[in-house]
């Protein structure tokens, strides 16, 4: 492999606490390094940022419901549709691109790892295959569990170990990143057309509560000490009033303590925060709970978040939250999507436009920006759009542009219809912060990085790491004069090198890299009822057999990367 | 001794049963007995140990004879003749694995050609509707386990899809539904009396073409509005009675075929029938379900979504994607004389398109994978003989309800045939080299 | 006005993609310019002078431009192509996506049209002097947003599909109609002077169809709701009045649910 060594740019790392001082940073064979020889190829960054590759830690990315979008949305890309050009194979999708495009956008703002957010264990190949076609960046998924029916038995009796054995198990069936938590038995609810609106609502049948459930994998998830904690989409998202039903889920986590070796200190990370921090009993009185929110969040060390950012645009809404999307079609009245998926699960998608000129949607945005400038620590909130639910990840550089830019808000905020009922209803218009380019890099690269537990590889460039280096047309020592600028210089990198190959020189793709797949490989004990349950409930209730539930072999994970955790003690 | 290789998976129906068990011989190169698989299934398996099979790419001649050619020959034709169309059309695709229809679709990019599955004459109507209202639907176990009543409109399983009622929706004994086939009311709409209506606890004999009028009083009757006496000549009584059915269940599922896919109204048959479900799910459960015809359509289908962005009956002419069926679509490229180059695979619109759109391929120059001799093979100027998918090589595929499930290798192919994939690598190459391609 | 007249002379081998003859594309050229204009025929990338005689140079805007298309065009694609302004007249028949996407300016063909005519309209005036094929003024696939304005006259029959996703606008038919009329429309106005077949107004939340002729088989969803009297294009007779469709949902405007109507001539 080659060496390289960026020369004279502005670092920002918080892993080793570096501000923008002129530094070197020297590659070599994928790995950043002290030093490199004389032949080591230069990139000269002077007058330029230079931050680790960004890390994506909420995304629908690769999988059935990303691609049921893709399918029942031709409109998404129409007259949008991108040529074959060099090494990029062809591209569309406005909201929800093709793999190649997802992967070369991603790559062209300066992004190494993104994160599925949501993998049906029973369409897991799905996942992988779509993985496998994204170019470039690595990626991971996470597997749902929330209203997994062996989940719910054995949290009904309080079976920790079973549950942790079970999650083992998956992962590795699966090849899955982490445990996702979807409107904890409000989606097995939805198989009967019903929902649990709160952490108490009873699951139908299974009689377990939506808080007995996320305790429970909180637990389980420490039990195995994994890499990330339990990633939850709680309860009751996206309506008037939710803050609380938020509020309850987070307090379930008082007195959980992380345990793990990959240095990650919470034990709940709360997703798309934006859409669980409503105030109000309707969409009249709709206002913002992001005080709230931000507040517990703030005093609350064991407990991450991610924003979920509105863009204000057409998008495509998906979740494994199947009333949520029943809920949304009935309000806009656009095509509904719905896929329930035996013993697991199931997904919704609906488009949305998120409309400057509807004060619910500029309220949506303003809540959005509101917890990320409200939070404290920026090591534990991540700029995210959940995408594409929120607005596409193509918006990042979009909503850096809000964070660290009043005058690009203050911008926005005279341009909306409703300019005053966002000002009365959210606390945006008084807040002076703009997010400093050293704590873009917490948000967007170490604080994702260790909540992921990936901290020691990624989301930092101290030596050892992996080389994920991008580099963008941005001189700190020089003011922004024109907030646009922003969003230009993050939207395509002067150069990225992925693992140490430079895959973007000038925003434009040069080398599809050698992406991996991430995910957990526990060692747990032998358990031998688990194993029984496994057997027995594909014998009944699966419509396939146990032995080609896996998804295994070169066509589906071709390039592993496995992240191992020892849970035999 | 003989080995028997268990939870194989029937490369058939979209029914993607994936329990058949295979004997074969010790040295894994002769099939000898299926078990589990149903009677079509049986014979796919079967079927590749013939001893008349084709094992070699034949070439036609002037004089209508055929020569037997090398692999190698074969691919350096199909690749010229994709390097030299205007507007090559790439059909089939149905009866293959996920991993060739992914080297297809490069080769569909550096070619720049029309491509296009099955579901241009199955269920492509049904993925258009999708694209005007959406698609609540479900997983085959989530029908088994909480199913109580089941429709099936415009389809036969009994004959079409003959495990579909044992595994999935009828018979079996799931989670919720431990009464099997007695926790579920069957409605049965089709004009004719077919096996699968006389099982029915309600049949609709419909008058044929008005599937959409019925669909359309179903809705009016749940609502509870005005309708004219009879509609699609099923009294209005009969109508507001199979609405309560309906309404009445718990958890209900459609599932439909290509008696309403491919009839009058087409896509608006199945844009009804969703906006039916849609409706029911504002008093209780309900789901939908085309019952696709070919194994991997819906891989097809998958992949091409993934890649290109549509799920059929995509251009790439232009160097980027595009799609309007009616434009796009095979049989209208076809018998509108729209295309200069046929390429087919995995399918066979020699038998299914209509008998312009075949007299479309006979015109132009032409090249067929396909392990079987077919009308298709019959009317192409080359055909390209290859392993059986799913019996002689493995690959991922897409049930019905979108779940993939990895076909399996179950016995060798005759010795120096190549799988579908292998040949497209070939052409790939060939046609990169031809097109100066990265 | 500036006229530019264009004759084919080489016609097409397979069908040609001409989405840019248009007065947009035309405007501020001149016939040396718009000779080079690219066309595409399949893959393969060509020039509008490869295939076209082409005379005199266009206004200096598309409003100032004139485009008269003369020779054989029923294999040409796209003319008229997202058009905003000015004027085309189309000697003979043509294919598809005549006028689609446009949004002002005047279109006129002397023949038939192929399907997807004026896909997803916005304004502007588009008639057809013989038949009209598949999808008039209907949405692209899987957009709820269809015509929304602009006026079609078709002298001769249409197609199926007709204003699917209609929302405003109006679609006038002279001869008869297929199957599917306003299908999902939200909006707008579609008049048949013709015979209509069956499926008229289906899932329709709002719009209105008139009928002068017979409908062959009436939507379930379309209750009868008196007659009245009405004045169309000029004629004025009595029509049976239906309200629909029952089974779809409709929208409150001022606490009044409105619904589509269909009228058909007593």
């Amino acid at each position: 492999m080659s060496e390289y060594i960026i020369k004279n740019g502005h670092v920002f790392d918080p892993v080793q606490g570096i501000k923008g001082d002129k530094l070197d940073i020297a590659i070599k064979d994928g790995k950043i390094v002290d030093k490199v020889g004389s032949g080591a190829k230069v990139i000269d960054a002077k007058d330029k940022t230079v931050m680790a590759g960004a890390v994506e830690i909420h995304a629908h990315v690769a999988g059935p419901k990303v691609n049921l979008g893709r399918i029942y949305r031709p409109e998404d890309k129409l007259f949008s549709c991108t040529p074959t050009k060099g090494m990029e194979r062809m591209g569309s999708g406005a909201s929800i691109p093709t793999t190649f495009k997802t992967g070369y956008e991603y790559a062209k703002m300066g992004f190494g790892v993104a994160m599925e957010a949501a993998m049906p264990p029973l369409f897991s190949r799905h996942v992988h295959e779509e993985i496998r076609d994204t170019p470039i960046i690595d990626e991971g998924a996470f597997p749902v569990f929330g209203n997994n029916w062996f989940v719910l038995e054995y949290l009904k009796n309080q079976e920790i170990e079973n549950t942790a054995a079970y999650i083992a198990w998956m992962l590795n069936v699966t090849k899955g990143y982490a445990v996702k938590v979807v409107n904890p038995g409000g989606t097995e609810a939805w198989g009967w057309g019903l929902n649990c609106l709160t952490v108490n609502d009873p699951v139908p049948y299974f009689d377990i509560t939506p808080a007995e459930i996320v305790k429970g994998l909180m637990e389980a998830n420490e039990y195995l000490g994994l890499p990330h904690s339990m990633h939850i989409h709680p309860n009751n998202l996206g309506n008037p009033g939710c803050y609380e039903t938020t509020l309850d889920t987070m307090r379930l986590a008082e007195g959980i303590k992380a345990n793990n070796k990959f240095g990650r200190e919470q034990v709940l990370h709360l997703t798309h925060s934006q859409f669980h921090s409503y105030k109000g009993t309707n969409w009249g009185d709709f206002e913002s709970g992001a005080k709230e929110i931000t507040d517990y969040v703030n005093k609350n060390k064991n407990i991450t978040i991610d924003t979920g950012n509105v863009t204000l645009d057409e998008t495509t809404t998906m979740t494994a939250d199947g009333p949520f999307e029943h809920h949304l079609t009935g309000l806009n009245h656009l095509k509904w999507a719905n896929c329930d998926v035996e013993l697991e699960t199931a997904a919704g998608v609906v488009p949305y436009i998120y409309s400057p000129n509807i004060s619910v949607c500029a309220i949506q945005w303003a809540i959005g920006l509101e917890i990320p400038l409200m939070m404290k620590d920026p090591m534990r909130c991540y700029i995210t759009t959940d995408h594409p639910n929120a607005g596409p990840f193509t918006r990042y550089p979009r909503v850096y542009k809000w964070l660290m830019s009043e005058k690009a808000r203050k911008q926005q905020i005279d341009s909306f219809k409703h300019k005053d009922k966002v000002l009365s209803q959210t606390g945006i218009g008084a807040l002076d912060r703009e997010i400093s380019l050293y704590e873009l890099a917490q948000m967007t690269r170490a604080g994702p990085a260790k909540s992921l537990g990936l901290a020691s590889m990624v989301g930092g460039l101290k030596p050892g790491m992996d080389a994920d280096v991008a580099i963008y047309n941005i001189n700190p020592d020089k003011p922004v004069a024109n907030p646009d600028d922003i969003e230009k210089a993050f939207s395509r990198c002067a150069a990225f090198i992925k693992s140490g190959v430079q895959v973007v020189s000038n925003g434009e793709i040069v080398s599809n890299g050698h992406k991996r797949t991430l995910w957990v490989n526990v060692k747990a004990k032998e358990n031998p009822q688990v194993a029984r349950d496994i057997a027995e409930k594909f014998v009944k209730y699966y419509s396939m057999t146990q032995n080609n539930y896996e998804a295994l072999g070169h066509h589906f994970v071709p390039n592993p990367y496995a992240i191992e955790v020892d849970a035999t003690n | 001794m003989t080995k028997t290789i268990t939870d194989v998976i029937c490369p058939f129906c979209g029914t993607l049963c994936d329990d058949v068990e295979v004997v074969v011989s010790d040295d894994g190169k002769k099939l000898l007995e299926v078990a589990n698989a149903c009677v079509i299934g049986t014979e796919k398996f079967l079927h590749s140990q013939s001893a008349d099979r084709v094992t070699k790419p034949r070439l036609r001649q002037a004089d209508g004879s055929w020569k037997d050619i090398s692999y190698d020959e074969a691919a350096d034709y199909t690749a010229k003749m994709l390097a030299g169309a205007k507007k090559p059309l790439m059909y089939g695709w149905s009866s293959t694995n996920c991993e060739a229809q992914s080297v297809g679709n490069e080769i569909a990019e550096i070619a720049k050609a029309c491509c296009d599955n099955t579901a241009a004459v199955c269920h492509g109507t049904t993925l258009i509707a999708v694209q005007d209202i959406g698609l609540p639907t479900c997983t085959l176990g989530e029908v088994k386990n909480r199913a109580d009543r089941v429709i099936f409109w415009g389809c036969n399983p009994a004959h079409a899809h003959p495990r579909h009622m044992s595994r999935y929706s009828i018979f079996p004994r799931g989670f919720f539904t431990g009464k099997g086939q007695m926790s579920r009311k069957l409605v049965v709409v089709d004009p004719r009396c077919t096996d699968t209506s006389k099982m029915a606890d309600v049949h609709l004999q419909i008058e044929q073409g008005r599937d959409y009028e019925l669909l359309n009083a179903l809705r009016v009757a749940l609502k509870g509005e005005w309708l004219p006496d009879s509609v699609a000549g099923i009294p209005a009584e009969k109508i507001r009675e199979v609405a309560d059915i309906l309404k009445s269940g718990r958890f209900g599922i459609i599932f439909f075929g290509m008696g309403v896919t491919q009839s009058l109204s087409k896509n608006h048959n199945i844009d009804e029938a969703i906006a039916l479900t849609k409706d029911l799910n504002e008093y209780t459960k309900y789901s939908i379900m085309p019952m696709r015809g070919h194994y991997n359509v819906t891989g097809s289908g998958e992949v091409f979504a993934w890649q290109f962005g549509f799920p059929y009956s995509v251009d790439l002419t232009r160097g980027f994607a595009r799609y309007n069926p009616g434009d796009s679509s095979s049989i209208d490229l076809l018998t509108r004389g729209e295309v200069d180059a046929m390429f087919t695979i995995g399918s066979d619109p020699g038998a299914h398109f209509p008998i312009s759109a075949v007299k479309g391929i006979a015109k132009v120059d032409s090249v067929c994978i396909d392990p079987h001799l077919t009308p298709t093979s019959g009317v192409s100027k080359l055909h390209v003989p290859v392993a059986f998918n799913g019996v002689e090589c493995g690959g991922n595929c897409y049930r019905m309800d979108n779940v993939p499930i990895d076909c399996r290798k179950v016995v060798e192919p005759p010795e120096g045939m190549l799988t579908d994939e292998q040949f497209l690598v070939m052409v790939r190459d060939r046609l990169r080299k031809l097109k100066g391609a990265a | 006005m500036e006229t530019v007249t264009i004759t084919m002379k080489n016609a097409p081998a397979l069908y040609l993609e001409a989405d840019t003859i248009s007065t947009d594309a035309f405007a501020g050229k001149n016939a040396a310019q718009i000779a080079e204009l690219p066309v595409f025929e399949g893959n393969n990338p060509s020039t509008l002078g490869k295939y076209f005689e082409i005379s005199g140079n266009a206004g200096a805007t598309s409003a100032d431009t004139k485009i008269v298309v003369k020779g054989d065009v029923k294999k040409v694609k796209y003319l008229g192509f997202k058009m905003t302004a000015g004027e085309m007249v189309i000697e003979g028949s043509t294919d598809q996506y005549v006028g689609a996407w446009m949004n002002g300016g005047k279109i006129l063909v002397k023949g038939d049209v192929a399907a997807f005519a004026a896909t997803a309209m916005k304004g502007g005036e588009l008639t057809i002097e013989g038949n009209a094929g598949n999808y008039l003024g209907a949405a692209y696939r899987g957009d709820w947003r269809g015509m929304s304005g602009g006026k079609i006259l078709v002298k001769g029959n249409a197609g199926s599909d007709t204003g699917m996703y209609m929302l405003g606008g109006e679609i006038v038919i002279n001869g008869d109609s297929e199957v599917h009329v306003m299908t999902h429309a939200e909006g707008g106005k579609v008049v048949i002077k013709g015979n209509a077949k069956s499926k008229l107004g289906g899932q329709m939340v709002e719009g209105t169809i008139i009928v002068f002729g017979s409908i062959d088989v009436m939507m379930p969803g379309y209750k009868p709701n008196g007659e009245v009297e009405l004045e169309v294009d000029g004629t004025k007779a009595r029509f049976a009045h239906f309200i629909g469709d029952m089974g779809e949902r409709h929208k409150k405007k001022k606490g009044v649910v409105v619904y589509g109507n269909l009228y058909k001539k007593i």
